[in-house]
């Protein structure tokens, strides 16, 4: 490190002037370096230019001036002179330029703290800015800034962005949560607050950055998963791919320390270091499988079955962390899954066979089963780069048992012969260790490596003797001709390893060769002074035993050896040679000692243990840094051991009133009628069920074992058991805000589950029924319980102003308090189903819009008006592949309805996309059964490529549930879903100023509602302002006295009530806007949309 | 995670660093070049270098090495996947990915690198939302803007992004709209001596280009689909209705993209016949012998097609790696150009087309060092081929539809075999 730091600012030292080299060169980018030192005198004067460029007021010329100086930072030159001239142009129009100043303040800040600062208010400015990218991106330079003065600046920020409305600044945010803690370690407990909150987040965009912040900032805190488990298994496969391997590491961890081991206790399974716990475990385990069979835990399966699929992933990262985590976490018999895939990654790249080599060699020495079908693809090609090929032998190594040692071995004998000389001598010591491993072949190997001490290359030869040697070790008694062969090798060998093993062999042995071992010394101690010193220190040894075993014929030489060993260089081999004399030869002053000398020197010795260098590598989790280097890398979070008995499941549990839990397959799919309109439209889109519908289905249903609700997506909640329904889940996430896709696969589902279908809804409350429930349904019910929890606390969180919330919680039931959730408390509050009566009418459409503008008012101080603005979005309704053809989309028009006046009036195009006429197009069953809804005339037949344009009339009782219905053909039915935002439900009304006081002074404290927000800057006048509302919502304009004053009027479609909006504008850009209704449900969620349009560009 | 990335040549020279946390000094990769020294060829750096304070994570591609700097725990695999995946988008913006493209386009490069990860987290990887956010340099983008002043950066947030299907672009117009997949499979192999298969197995992928308006949904059947029985998916690749039903079902980025790869062992290519194994499409006579005390060795080499289903074999390449002690060689190619260098000691022979009635050989005589002791290895043949029109394992696509879009798309589908690891021993 020293060497490192001096070694830096000397580089730093000399930036100043390879900088304006560089400059230099710069303007011609293709020229080599090197080649101009000459240069040196136009140093500064570059610079100059540099700064000059800046300060010019051409756009073009600043950028070009950047674009040269990202290059010199690219170079690793230093360019941090120019910060003064660099950081004025922080907030330049010019998004490139911009964002390149961004590459040069990150770099250099640190550096130029009182400069950066000049900087931090352009950012505060950017991250109130309705672009989302933007914001994202001002987040991130802020946070990047590595200046500890702004650390209050951050903190605000990342909370800030924790709540804000875009995923992609809750990412961003998440980001910076790390990038604080680094900075200062003290904001712990502030950041830890914020990554609770994005912990519930539903995004799959923040789920992995979030687990990345979880990681880094308080991995320990693993209370706060408890609720987020369930979401996190199910958002699983929709995260992207990086996101996924912190998130599968991360729940490796989590599930290792909540649930009981699976491994049964017939299991092989050695945990060397924490044996004695474990086998604790184990006996406590035997003593309950007496009573009762392990189960495993529904939420472990849960993990284990949605990170299975993802084994498929091209990304080898993922298949990996797969891996690791059913070989830490699944039950023996599933581990072997994994197998097939690992085995695939070692088609790829280089580096990636590596690390995947490396941990099926930790593998494969526990559980040879695994890769034993899979043996060939270990062979090594001659192309192998050195360390592949030697994991490959360990491997092979590993897998090699009685069956297979033949091919293995004979796949070896080529091997040996590979030019690659150090892994020929890997190869010996494979089959040595096969030899020890497996008792049948070791003569086998023993001949054959005994055939290789003839190889003309030394390295295989000395290989060979020391691997020989070991071998022997383990059974000397019948080989004692194999070390006469090799006493003769000892004039050839030179290597010093291969010469030293062969003169402890000869010395260990030295009663079975009581011949040749005195000639053997005689030659050592002729050539003692020219030997390495490792050879010398055996050749003591060998003199010292014969000495011992056959005094008369070696006492000479012993004497000569010991004396130039006492004049050795080398200290350790004259400390050697004083302790050997004193311990042989007897004289007065050697002690007791040397009584027990033959036992000390000719003690017998245990044979060594060849065995695997990855014999150890397993206390480290698979696939981890630390595996790969076997040394604890900084940051490495233990795995701990199972528990003994599982900690509390209930955690996990996440309690609400309980969502509808049952779904058939299908029905997640149809939420695709309603496209999503902004990215948080999607939280509605989720379809639901009827309560009346459930008892109905109830046996079908759980047997489909379906369940869905989340608001997100359906694939928050799955069942447990049945594959087909976590097929449809998931495809439902996907579907509920992508038409196409999800269309396509409605489609099969639609042929193989007609039957079951449920129209879909709106999200029904339902109180909990948890312990009604069979097992599995019981199991069932807790997840869709908690998916509808994380709803509700997000909805609260995400989108919700701390203050709204509250206000909000005054005015509602305390019953709906509990619940937060708009979309659910609308529902209880305002859902009244009335009798059916559907009049049917004639009106053609073309009538409707001749009667347009015709008042239907009642109200004396109110008239109703034509919509400011009618949308022309038009949401799917069918897809034509669902609808085998017949596409249909709906659009509201925003009318007043003709039939009845508490309907409103929808217009449907149908279109026959298919290739044969389709007839009697019409209206079926429709649910909720007191649904009232006008429908269309029957159509006889739909030409193929001919649409009509139909309208029809829905009472959604001011409720944003859906309405559900059946498009019938004459062959079909289909289940379509009507969704309308909160602003459809509406009918604009004129009225005057002193109308609106009037009926704003009735309609105060529950009826109200307000928020402050900050518009845009467009948005501040009145033109665009008006727009906006009326866009989101079908109000009408009140005439205003006051310039920063905008009212708007409105009434709810079918009950008349009155909805009274005001914005009012204050200074630097803040508005407050304030609703007043006695449908405070529909006031706060109209908020709500409306403070997410005006603060949007 | 990753805090730095360093670009090293081959000569040693590190040419670009980019930091994503607070800098790391440059002397860190002192640490990997001593590795690099100690390493006898390119590839034989590790991968994963521990230092004092550091972790070095490189990979090599197009003899560039790139080497991250990471300073606590993360999975090893999960930093080489992001590197290859830089690499790849190197290539994908710039058509090559070497040293000179990587310095010409340094501001693109840096641009990419800012996007692609936040705080050493990856942020955008895929490339359709990479080229929304930065438009790849065309000759005549850069002519544009160099008179327009207008620039490569794009001014919105990439809806895909946000939206779930990450991968593909919003807004995609083509005249003609057009999908393309191509079939490659590759059979890696290594044949003994005598000429039988120790083992063998097929490597394939199916690449698609696809050039199609809107947001088309396609599905990809098979003939056979029993034989994909171990595949990777690109992202957007329905998992559940592969598992239900065995077909592809996607809505695919726009552009090149690989759908899916697979690999077919030799054991599941025909699980009735427990002993077939992949069919190999050429075979090889060599006679190489070194006769010890003599300085000259024999060499020959014969190549023939067999069960090649009628296809030619093409672009055939052999290439070996001698044994030390060959000074030179004295070879005859009935077909081809060969070439020896002395120095690696490799030898080239590229044949082309084998033509069945004749076939090609490679005849001739080594020169050996004179007095020095017979290699004790024969050197191993590496062979490389192509055959068109045909997918090995006998793969068939069955058809494609598009759904979500009412134009007809022309489509196209191409099989291919290549050679991958082939190796004869001898």
């Amino acid at each position: 490190m020293l060497s490192m730091s001096t070694n830096n600012s000397s580089y730093n030292d000399q930036g100043g002037a390879d900088s304006a080299v560089e400059i230099g060169q710069e303007t011609t980018p293709t020229s080599n370096s090197g080649a101009g030192f000459g240069l040196f005198s136009t140093d500064f004067k570059k610079n100059d230019d540099l700064k000059e460029m800046l300060e010019n007021n051409k756009e073009s010329l600043k950028l070009e001036a950047m674009k040269r100086i990202v290059g010199l930072i690219a170079k690793g030159k230093n360019a941090s002179e120019l910060f003064p001239a660099v950081v004025k142009n922080v907030a330049s129009k010019n998004i490139e330029l911009k964002k390149l100043v961004y590459v040069y303040l990150v770099r250099y800040a640190e550096e130029q703290q009182d400069l950066a600062l000049l900087s931090i208010s352009t950012f505060q400015r950017a991250l109130k800015d309705p672009n989302q990218l933007i914001r994202a991106s001002a987040l991130r330079v802020l946070s990047s800034i590595r200046v500890p003065i702004i650390i209050p600046i951050m903190m605000l920020a990342i909370k800030e962005a924790a709540s804000d409305m875009s995923p992609y600044v809750r990412k961003t945010s998440a980001h910076a949560i790390q990038k604080l803690y680094s900075l200062d370690p003290d904001q712990k407990e502030h950041l830890i607050e914020v990554i609770e909150k994005l912990l519930k987040d539903k995004s799959t965009l923040v789920a992995g950055s979030v687990v990345m912040a979880f990681e880094e900032v308080c991995p320990e805190r693993i209370d706060l998963i408890h609720k987020n488990y369930r979401k996190l298994c199910n958002l699983l496969v929709d995260v992207e791919e990086w996101g996924q391997v912190v998130i599968i590491s991360m729940l490796t961890r989590y599930a290792r320390t909540q649930f009981t081991s699976p491994w049964r206790e017939d299991g092989v399974f050695d945990e060397n270091s924490e044996r004695a716990f474990y086998e604790s475990d184990e006996e406590k385990t035997r003593d309950d499988t007496e009573i009762k069979p392990y189960t495993m835990d529904p939420d472990h399966r849960l993990l284990l079955r949605n990170t299975k699929p993802l084994l498929q992933s091209r990304n080898t990262a993922v298949v990996m962390s797969v891996a690791q985590l059913y070989w830490h976490l699944a039950p023996r018999n599933e581990v072997s899954i994994v197998t097939k895939s690992l085995v695939r990654l070692l088609r790829s790249h280089r580096e990636v066979q590596y690390i995947v080599l490396q941990n099926i060699a930790t593998m494969s020495i526990q559980r040879k089963g695994m890769f034993e079908p899979y043996m060939k693809s270990f062979y090594v090609r001659s192309t192998d780069a050195t360390h592949i090929k030697s994991l490959k032998l360990e491997i092979l190594t590993n897998l090699a048992n009685e069956a297979n040692i033949s091919t293995i071995l004979r796949e070896f004998q080529t091997y040996v012969k590979s030019q690659d000389k150090q892994f020929a001598a890997g190869t010996i010591q494979a089959i040595g260790r096969c030899a020890t491993n497996i008792s049948e072949v070791t003569d086998t190997c023993l001949n054959g490596l005994v055939l290789l001490l003839s190889n003309r290359d030394e390295t295989v030869v000395a290989e060979s003797v020391v691997v020989i040697k070991k071998l022997l070790q383990a059974q000397p008694s019948q080989h004692s001709d194999i070390i006469k062969h090799m006493a003769k090798l000892l004039d050839n060998i030179t290597v010093s390893m291969a010469r030293a093993s062969i003169l402890w062999l000869i010395g260990e042995y030295c009663e079975r060769v009581p011949k040749i071992a005195p000639d053997v010394l005689r030659k050592m101690a002729k050539s003692f002074t020219s030997e390495e010193d490792i050879v010398k220190l055996q050749t003591v040894n060998l003199a010292a035993k014969l000495y011992l075993t056959n005094s008369k014929q070696t006492k000479l030489l012993t004497q000569y050896i010991l004396n130039l060993g006492k004049y050795d260089q080398n200290y350790d081999i004259r400390d050697r040679t004083r302790f050997i004399r004193q311990l042989i030869v007897p004289n007065e002053k050697s002690g007791a000692l040397s009584k027990y000398a033959r036992r000390i020197l000719l003690a017998p010795k245990p044979a060594p243990v060849l065995e695997s260098a990855y014999k150890d590598r397993d206390r480290y989790q698979l696939g981890t840094l630390s595996h790969t280097i076997n040394t604890k890398a900084s940051g490495y979070l233990e795995l701990s051991d199972w528990p003994a008995v599982a900690p509390d499941q209930s955690v996990r549990n996440v309690e609400v009133i309980e969502p509808v839990k049952e779904w058939a397959p299908s029905l997640g799919k149809t939420g695709k009628s309603k496209p999503a309109k902004s990215s948080d439209d999607k939280f509605y889109s989720d379809s639901g069920e009827e309560e009346e519908d459930e008892k109905g289905s109830g046996t079908s249903s759980s047997n489909d074992g379906s369940s869905s609700s989340s608001a997100e997506s359906g694939s928050d909640a799955e069942s447990d058991e049945d594959k087909s329904s976590s097929q449809s889940s998931e495809e439902s996430e996907k579907s509920s805000s992508q038409s196409e896709k999800s269309s396509s696969e409605s489609d099969i589902e639609q042929k193989k589950k007609k039957k079951m279908k449920k129209p879909p809804q709106k999200k029904n409350v339902k109180p909990p029924n948890k312990d009604s429930d069979s097992d599995e349904n019981g199991n069932l019910a807790r997840k869709a319980s908690s998916s509808s929890a994380e709803d509700s606390s997000d909805s609260e969180s995400g989108s919700v102003t701390d203050s709204d919330t509250e206000h909000q919680k005054s005015k509602v039931k305390p019953k709906e308090v509990k619940l937060q959730k708009e979309v659910s408390l609308l529902d209880l509050d305002d859902f009244t189903p009335g009798p059916a009566t559907q009049p049917r009418s004639v009106l053609s459409p073309s009538l409707l819009t001749d009667l347009e503008g015709l008042s239907l008012s009642n109200i004396s101080t109110m008239q109703v008006s034509g919509p400011a603005f009618v949308p022309e979005k038009s949401h799917n309704l069918l897809h034509r592949m669902t609808g085998k053809g017949l596409a249909a989309q709906y659009q509201f028009t925003r009318q007043p309805c003709l039939y009845q006046p508490n309907m409103v009036s929808v217009q449907i195009s149908l279109t026959n996309t298919s290739d044969h006429r389709l007839e009697q197009i019409h209206i079926g069953e429709r649910s909720p059964a007191g649904l009232k809804i006008h429908c269309f005339n029957t159509i006889e037949f739909l030409e193929p490529d001919a649409s009509v344009t139909v309208s029809m009339g829905i009472d959604f009782n001011d409720s944003t549930q859906a309405a559900n219905f059946q498009l019938c053909t004459k062959e079909d039915q289909f289940s379509v879903s009507i969704q309308p935002a909160v602003g459809d439900l509406f009918l604009a009304v004129t009225m005057t100023e002193q109308d609106f006081r009037k009926e704003q002074g009735k309609l105060q404290g529950m009826n109200e509602c307000s928020a402050t927000i900050t518009v845009t800057a467009e948005n501040t006048s009145s033109q665009p302002l008006n727009r906006r509302v009326a866009a989101m919502a079908n109000v009408g304009v009140v005439p205003s006295g006051q310039d920063n004053v905008h009212r708007f009027a409105g009434k709810t479609a079918c009950s008349g009530a009155v909805l009274l909006v005001t914005v009012e504008l204050r200074e630097s850009s803040a508005a407050v806007i304030t609703i007043n209704t006695e449908k405070s449900v529909m006031g706060s969620m109209l908020l709500r949309d409306l403070k997410k349009s005006l603060a949007q560009a | 995670m990753i805090h730095s990335l360093f670009l090293v040549n081959s000569s040693g020279d590190i040419f670009l660093e980019k930091h994503w946390k607070s800098v790391v000094s440059r002397s860190v990769c002192d640490y990997f070049f001593e590795a690099q020294e100690r390493a006898s060829e390119p590839e034989n750096v590790p991968p994963v270098i521990p230092t004092p304070h550091h972790y070095l994570i490189s990979v090599l591609r197009h003899r560039i090495y790139f080497v991250a700097v990471i300073q606590s725990e993360v999975p090893p695999l999960f930093v080489i996947e992001f590197l290859h995946r830089v690499v790849d988008t190197f290539q994908d913006y710039f058509g090559v990915c070497t040293e000179a493209a990587i310095k010409d386009n340094v501001v693109v490069v840096y641009e990419l690198l800012e996007e692609m990860l936040d705080n050493g987290f990856p942020l955008a990887t895929e490339s359709n939302i990479l080229k929304e956010l930065i438009k790849p340099p065309t000759i005549l983008r850069t002519v544009v803007n160099t008179i327009t002043g207008s620039t490569n950066v794009g001014e919105q947030l990439p809806t895909g992004q946000l939206s779930v299907v990450p991968w593909r672009r919003t807004g995609v117009k083509y005249t003609n709209n057009e999908a393309y997949f191509d079939v490659v499979e590759e059979i890696d192999a290594i044949i003994d001596k005598s000429g039988s298969t120790i083992t063998a197995e097929i490597q394939g992928v199916i690449d698609a280009c696809v050039k199609l308006t809107g947001m088309p949904d396609l599905t990809l059947s098979f003939m056979n689909p029993r034989l994909l029985d171990d595949v990777s998916f690109h992202p957007c690749v329905r998992f559940k209705r592969w598992e239900a039903e065995r077909i592809l079902s996607f809505i695919p980025p726009d552009g090149n993209f690989r759908l899916l790869s697979y690999h077919v062992s030799s054991q599941n290519l025909h699980p009735l016949r427990s002993t077939s194994l992949v069919a190999i499409p050429v075979y090889v006579k060599h006679n190489i012998t070194f006769r010890e005390g003599s300085s000259q060795g024999r060499f020959e080499l014969t190549l023939g097609p067999k069960q090649t289903m009628g296809k030619g074999v093409e672009a055939v390449l052999v290439n070996s790696q001698l044994p030390r002690g060959v000074l030179n060689t004295n070879l005859n190619p009935s077909q081809g150009t060969y070439t020896f260098d002395p120095v690696t000691k490799l030898l080239t022979w590229d044949v082309g087309k084998i033509n069945p009635q004749k076939l090609p050989s490679l005849k001739g005589s080594m020169s050996l060092q004179a007095g020095a002791s017979k290699p004790d290895e024969n050197p191993t043949i590496n062979i490389q081929f192509k055959i068109q029109q045909s997918a090995l394992s006998g793969l068939k696509v069955n058809r494609l539809d598009m759904y979500g879009e009412k134009y007809k798309p022309f489509k196209g589908i191409k099989y291919m075999t290549k050679a991958g690891k082939f190796q004869v021993r001898t």
